[in-house]
């Protein structure tokens, strides 16, 4: 069970999260969208204090952290309860496709070597990358840039996983796969909160989608209601636009 | 003009490079410390540890603002006044120390630029899958800003090598010293500074080749 309350975060004078309140329950798969610049990726930055919210508490299962006085073990054991997927992959440059999944399994989690490559063997067949275990994030593709990312976030079975624009930086081509991955993980019954635009995406998998704009959470649904019959005008205009003019009212005809 | 004397310059060749060693080995020791040294400098000032920091700023300040020569006098010389244990400090062990810090300074500023050089997402990423900032360092930042300052780093080593012949003016019987006192004998003072220079030549252009064999490496690193 993942508990937001009055989540904030200011850069210099904009406030850019505005007291964001949100519970996902376990397993729950839970997408946000919303036109860009509105507190997407801040959101999900501050649930790991990559970015350091001024306001609110997060709770993570029986760990709780209050923003202001969050000590670097709070910290520590926030990041260790939750894993991250990077729009731009950040793969680490030094370590092959193997090594970005073993390394936080052994050098944060502590476990024996042979267990970590085993464990990320398997996540590479998984991934369909088996055969590119010794390859430097530098000679893979875009898309297998992003499964290892993928992999390396599910390798570390945390208790949420974080996924920010996944696909938004992959040349068209590679997209496909890396949404054939992502379906795969939400399955698994994983808790996951996905900021996105692939709205057919979210359609399928989704337990529930969250509208924010502006540092607010406008309106949150189904995906069945969010796509149907969304409630506010904001939100209605949001879809007609990203459904490129259509009408957010007929979503069936996009599918 | 009087021609020179190579037979001369060729028996003492030999000589001469009886103390390659002592020169290799003092530059060897040197820069394993500064390393070392100039890494938590590096850190140190990246991290910005409250007061700390200051002293440090400090140190790289004084260490870059005065001549070499001059700190190894002071060690040698003021190193037994401030440290009882130190009164018999011989001439090797003070330019040791003294490269060391002098050469450390320097470097901790390219090895700061160099982690600042490293990639933010690998930072993200860090601490995003868990990592303590020391793990984080260790495992990630300072290898890949390894590659980054390898060049400049190599080019100190390089400077420290020929630095060790001020050695010399402590009384250390190194390439110089040992010219020096061959000459004392023969008055061929050309001849005998030219073997060393030579030697030095040589000895750099050796390491000047590795260096480019590194970078070569470096600059395929990480691509497989
Ligand atoms: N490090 C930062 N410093 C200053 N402003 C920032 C920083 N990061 C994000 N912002 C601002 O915060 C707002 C929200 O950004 P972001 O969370 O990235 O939006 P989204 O992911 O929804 O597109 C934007 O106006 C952006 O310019
Ligand atoms: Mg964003």
């Amino acid at each position: 069970m993942i508990s937001v309350r009055g989540l904030t975060k200011r850069f210099g004078d904009t406030t850019v999260l505005d007291g964001i309140d949100l519970d996902v329950r376990e397993g729950e798969r839970v997408v946000i969208v919303g036109p860009s610049g509105t507190g997407k990726s801040t959101l999900l930055r501050c649930l790991n204090f990559l970015d350091r919210p001024d306001a609110g508490t997060i709770t993570i299962g029986d760990l709780t952290v209050e923003a202001g006085r969050a000590t670097p073990a709070q910290v520590l054991a926030l990041r260790r309860r939750t894993a991250f997927v990077f729009q731009n992959y950040a793969l680490f440059a030094n370590r092959t496709a193997l090594g970005n999944i073993t390394e936080a399994l052994v050098h944060v989690q502590g476990r024996p070597k042979a267990e970590a490559r085993a464990r990320a063997e398997a996540i590479l067949r998984e991934i369909g990358l088996a055969d590119r275990a010794g390859s430097y994030p530098a000679a893979l593709s875009g898309g297998q840039q992003q499964r290892v990312g993928i992999g390396r976030a599910m390798a570390l079975e945390a208790e949420l996983m974080l996924f920010d624009e996944p696909t938004s930086a992959l040349d068209p081509e590679w997209v496909g796969e890396v949404l054939d991955l992502m379906r795969r993980v939400a399955r698994q019954r994983r808790t996951m909160l996905i900021v996105t635009h692939e709205m057919q995406f979210a359609r399928e998998i989704a337990d529930r989608v969250i509208f924010m704009e502006g540092g607010r959470i406008v309106e949150e649904a189904p995906p069945e209601r969010f796509f149907a019959a969304p409630q506010d005008p904001r939100t209605r205009r949001f879809l007609a636009r990203v459904s490129g003019g259509g009408s957010p009212a007929r979503p069936a005809g996009r599918a | 003009m009087q021609g020179l004397d190579i037979g001369y310059m060729w028996g003492l060749v030999p000589v001469i490079l009886g103390y390659v060693p002592l020169t290799l080995g003092m530059a060897l020791a040197g820069m394993a410390c500064a390393l070392v040294l100039a890494c938590l400098l590096a850190v140190e000032r990246v991290a910005r540890v409250p007061v700390l920091d200051r002293a440090v700023v400090l140190f790289i300040s004084f260490f870059r603002g005065t001549p070499l020569l001059v700190q190894l006098f002071l060690f040698y010389y003021g190193l037994p006044r401030l440290v009882p244990f130190l009164v018999n400090i011989d001439g090797v062990t003070a330019a040791v120390i003294g490269l060391t810090l002098h050469f450390s300074a320097y470097m901790a500023e390219s090895i700061r630029a160099a982690i600042l050089g490293v990639d933010r997402s690998q930072w993200e990423a860090a601490r995003a899958v868990g990592m303590s900032e020391g793990v984080m360092m260790t495992r990630i930042i300072l290898p890949q800003a390894a590659r980054i300052a390898a060049p400049t780093l190599v080019n100190y080593f390089i400077d420290m090598v020929k630095s060790t012949s001020l050695a010399f003016t402590l009384g250390v019987t190194e390439m110089m010293g040992a010219a020096q006192k061959e000459a004392a004998g023969s008055f061929l003072y050309f001849e005998a500074f030219l073997v060393v220079a030579v030697i030095y030549w040589g000895i750099v252009e050796a390491f000047s080749f590795l260096q480019r064999r590194l970078e070569h490496r470096l600059g395929r690193a990480y691509s497989r």
